[in-house]
């Protein structure tokens, strides 16, 4: 028995931060964003992580033919959680009302959503589990500090779900690894937040993502590509038989050497960067269902994910598909609407970390 | 690997991956000044070397490095 995906969802909130929002804030350019990160805008939510989860999750659901009932267990993939506790996915349990599912926050940083589909399926591998609710969900704009130009730039909301059921076809996960460099943590990192900060810190860059760009992006491209490698080997097929890699997004550079390591070419690669940005463990269910609102996934196909983050983790995996590539249905959920400004949204960052002086 | 040899295959490199115009590529050409390389640019670069020629480029290596020639020195020595 194997486990597969049955359902997948995303929810990308209404409000837009592009890089001309990011010019009247700060000294930077669209060229700038753009030439070394792929990036155009990036969603604001006005909702918290679970609501967004939720969403993702109703549509999921619908499109698995299935009621939050059915579901027995749910892994919210998320290092930015409502609250620390409950964890997001005790709200997402009660807002869906999935009476019947146990729930728990997985958090392996933007290698989370991997790191979760893997869990998810080898419960139901196991026996214990029979559908299993998988959401990436980050509300990253908590965390950014706009007095960093760097990185404030990178990151984004959103969400994206599936659901994964028991098979017994020629389908499902086909291989997987998890890794993680501890090492090297301080390449990516939150460095405060946490117990080991003050309660107040006495830095807000504390609290905020601190990121080396070139240690990452030389890491992210050798592991995403060597995990890579070792998946489709350990799935007993070529990469002639890959027909799509959804990688992390994080950025098109990473995205586009790791391809070029893999000789991948373009078409075989999934890439939304551009009107997201990074939204860590989301990015991967984000990509994988417009990959298949696109029409790009087909029957039996083997997908390749691979992701990489703050750990330093890494995650990637072998997927073959099954035999539907559209939803049973769809669900009418959706934002509520917002009261605010993007910029009002952001005006507690503003408050907190401060603003450059232009 | 004769250093033409390398020389010829590091143009390659420069041209198939960083999209470099092959006329302005010389051994006194800095990268980021003459060349427009970015630091990723830079990284992107070593990595490719890394895998053209099979060798190890640790950063801090990698972090003196501001022309074609110095590089060029270096997979040379990295080979020698």
């Amino acid at each position: 028995m194997n486990a597969t995906i049955t359902g997948w969802g995303k929810a990308l909130p209404p409000s837009v931060l592009t890089n001309s929002d990011l010019e009247s804030i700060m000294d930077t350019s669209d060229e700038w964003i753009t030439s070394r990160s792929g990036i155009k805008e990036r969603r604001i939510s006005h909702v918290e992580t679970s609501d967004m989860a939720t969403i993702a999750a109703h549509r999921a659901l619908a499109a698995a033919g299935l009621e939050p009932a059915d579901i027995d267990l749910i892994i919210v993939a998320t290092c930015s959680p409502d609250t620390l506790i409950p964890s997001a996915a005790a709200f997402v349990q009660a807002k869906l009302g999935a009476k019947n599912a146990g729930a728990v926050d997985l958090n392996a940083a933007c290698s989370g959503f991997v790191y979760s589909l893997v869990f998810g399926a080898n419960m139901i591998r196991g026996g214990t589990h029979k559908r299993v609710l998988v959401i990436g969900a980050e509300k990253l704009h908590y965390y950014m500090d706009f007095t960093d130009r760097s990185t404030s730039v990178l990151f984004g909301d959103g969400a994206g779900a599936v659901v994964l059921e028991p098979t017994e076809a020629d389908e499902g996960l086909l291989s997987s690894e998890l890794g993680m460099d501890g090492d090297s943590a301080e390449f990516l990192c939150i460095p405060g937040f946490g117990t080991i900060g003050d309660r107040v810190p006495d830095l807000p860059s504390e609290v905020g993502v601190q990121m080396d760009g070139q240690e990452v992006f030389r890491r992210a491209v050798t592991m995403m590509g060597d995990s890579s490698v070792r998946v489709v080997e350990e799935a007993g097929i070529g990469f002639e038989d890959v027909d799509i890699l959804i990688p992390h997004q994080a950025n098109q550079r990473i995205i586009d050497a790791t391809a070029r390591r893999l000789k991948l070419p373009s078409e075989r690669v999934f890439m939304n960067i551009h009107a997201y940005g990074n939204t860590s463990a989301a990015t991967i269910p984000i990509a994988l269902t417009e990959a298949l609102e696109e029409g790009r996934i087909r029957p039996g196909a083997n997908i390749v994910f691979a992701a990489f983050g703050g750990g330093l983790s890494w995650a990637a995996a072998v997927l073959r598909w099954g035999t539907r590539t559209e939803p049973i249905a769809t669900s009418d959920v959706d934002f509520p609407p917002s009261e605010r400004t993007t910029m009002e949204l952001l005006q507690p960052n503003f408050d907190f970390f401060g603003l450059e002086e232009l | 690997m004769e250093r033409a040899e390398i020389e010829s295959k590091f143009t390659e490199l420069l041209v198939s991956e960083l999209g470099l115009d092959a006329d302005k590529i010389n051994p006194g050409a800095r990268f980021e000044e003459d060349l427009e390389v970015d630091s990723l640019g830079v990284v992107e670069l070593l990595m490719a070397l890394e895998d053209e020629f099979d060798v190890t480029i640790p950063d801090e290596e990698a972090e003196n490095l501001t022309t074609v020639g110095e590089a060029i020195d270096l997979v040379v020595a990295k080979l020698a």
